[in-house]
């Protein structure tokens, strides 16, 4: 056994070990550059990188110690019949997933589990996952890409200055996409909201 | 005959000292509430003409005296800009019913964004939880408290829109209250007498009143002010939504857009064709509401599907 796949092999021993498979969403998404329309200033989407895997251990760093999807897909057969997480023996059985009839390998790519894969067979980064949503979800990329649908900060006017958007994975949970809902900000206490009734 | 009086003491001196006496007393306790009278504002503004009648280099000068104001009252730095609409632009917002989940971000923002007084928690924007298929606002409700989005229930934030045959400008009595080149209905704060007719002639129930000044700490005014918009305001004049005129007329988007977490809210120019707005009302079910009064807002809602 060579001495690369023994680290491997102990990497995926300590994520066992402490039994944790959280995805560590402390990594700040990388914003890049799309213009549109010839505008003078540009239109940025925001990227989120790979997700990194939080082993339970720290570093040298006392910072928690992650390591890529890869460092334990590389040495594992991919199973095209998981849909869920409840269908694995090990690691992400406690995954939720709500996302139509898809099964993991229909979006994560079974080459490299740190890339996407397209329906088509074309690999794709992580930072471009909205290209990975749009194949099914048409009707939402062609408002989004005319501006209605989705947040955004920044400038109406764009001979006059920028603007940053959301992607889809800043709302949705790509493996529960319904939106999850939220607690409302207060309203006002005015007198015509103070919960009376006219009738 | 007549009787003898004490001398220099009649009875009519008596009851004139005493009657001065009382008017006095009277004339003292009316005044008393002007002994604590600050004014609100200087002289100068007090004695300003219309908004509209002024000159560039007065419009200046006066935006000066409030960040002055300020400074004195509340011992912060504002800027307060006056920004002119751009010929050529007609502001217009749609708001998309389909995706709206009723989490009142954007009234929040609006009341951050524009100084409004935290006690009561004002905000231009009112959103009202809607049964499915209904469109009564009389029977939607302001004031839910519950996760949102609620089963069988759809969200309408109503706020100012800004109608091209807009009711509350013409019932205003002195003319503190128009609409802009570029479609914004503004309130000259400093004209306004507080008779609140705009209130009662506007269907969409979008203009608020000052029944007392609006109280905001010092640390959480939003110093980045427009004369016409989110200047803290006196008590006793009308105010409403003006599509943060001080950040569209810069080219900014609205405090409310940026707040809203589901892209709702669609703003831009009417007058582009490429602008995204144009692109909603060319392709989506587009209403408005309460067509039938001919206000003719320039606020429009949609649907997805």
């Amino acid at each position: 056994m060579s001495p690369g796949i023994t680290v491997l092999m102990l990497a995926a021993a300590v994520v066992g070990v402490v039994g944790i498979a959280a995805v560590a969403d402390d990594h700040q998404p990388v914003t890049t550059t799309v213009t549109e329309r010839g505008q003078p200033h540009p239109v940025e989407i925001r990227r989120h990188p790979a997700p990194r895997v939080r082993t339970g251990a720290v570093d040298h760093a006392c910072l928690p110690a992650t390591i890529a999807c890869s460092t334990c897909h590389a040495v594992r057969t991919p199973d095209p019949s998981n849909k869920v997480g409840s269908d694995l023996d090990q690691f992400h059985q406690g995954l939720q997933f709500q996302h139509g009839s898809n099964t993991c390998l229909s979006c994560h790519d079974p080459g490299s589990y740190d890339h996407l894969r397209r329906s088509d067979g074309q690999r794709l980064a992580f930072e471009d996952s909205i290209e990975l949503c749009s194949q099914c979800h048409g009707p939402q990329r062609r408002d989004y890409d005319n501006g209605a649908h989705g947040g955004m900060n920044g400038y109406w006017d764009l001979q006059r200055g920028g603007r940053v958007r959301n992607t889809c994975i800043d709302c949705h949970d790509p493996h529960v996409p319904k939106y999850q809902g939220a607690i409302p900000m207060p309203h006002a206490r005015d007198r015509f909201q103070q919960g009376a009734s006219h009738d | 005959m007549t009787e003898e009086q004490p001398a220099g003491m009649t009875r009519r001196t008596v009851l004139k000292a005493a009657g001065a006496t009382l008017g006095a007393g009277a004339f003292a306790a009316a005044i008393a509430p002007l002994t604590q009278w600050k004014p609100a504002e200087s002289v100068d503004e007090f004695l300003r003409r219309h908004y509209k009648e002024l000159t560039p280099a007065e419009l200046t000068e006066i935006c000066r005296r409030v960040e002055a104001d300020a400074k004195k009252t509340h011992g912060i730095d504002v800027h307060v800009a006056a920004p002119q609409p751009t010929p050529g632009v007609k502001f217009g917002y749609a708001l998309n019913l389909s995706i709206c989940v009723g989490c009142r971000r954007c009234a929040e923002a609006c009341h951050r964004e524009n100084n409004h007084d935290r006690a009561t928690h004002n905000s231009y924007i009112r959103v009202f939880e809607m049964d499915n298929g209904t469109l009564d606002l009389a029977h939607g409700d302001a004031t839910y408290d519950h996760p949102v989005p609620a089963k069988g229930k759809y969200y309408m934030p109503v706020q100012c829109h800004h109608c091209d045959n807009a009711p509350c400008t013409k019932v205003c009595p002195v003319e503190a209250t128009w609409k802009e080149q570029d479609g914004i209905v503004v309130v000259d704060y400093n004209w306004c007498i507080g008779c609140r007719y705009c209130e009662a002639a506007c269907p969409y129930h979008a203009r608020r009143f000052n029944w007392k000044k609006p109280e905001v700490p010092a640390s959480e005014i939003n110093p980045d002010q427009g004369y016409l918009s989110n200047r803290v305001r006196p008590q006793g004049v009308m105010e409403k939504c003006t599509f943060c005129l001080h950040r569209t007329r810069e080219g900014r988007l609205p405090a409310c857009l940026e707040a809203c977490p589901t892209g709702a809210r669609v703003f831009g120019d009417l007058a582009d064709p490429q602008s995204e707005i144009r692109w909603v009302l060319a392709n989506k079910r587009v209403f408005i509401l309460k067509e039938d009064l001919g206000t003719r807002p320039t606020f429009f809602y949609f649907f997805d599907k």
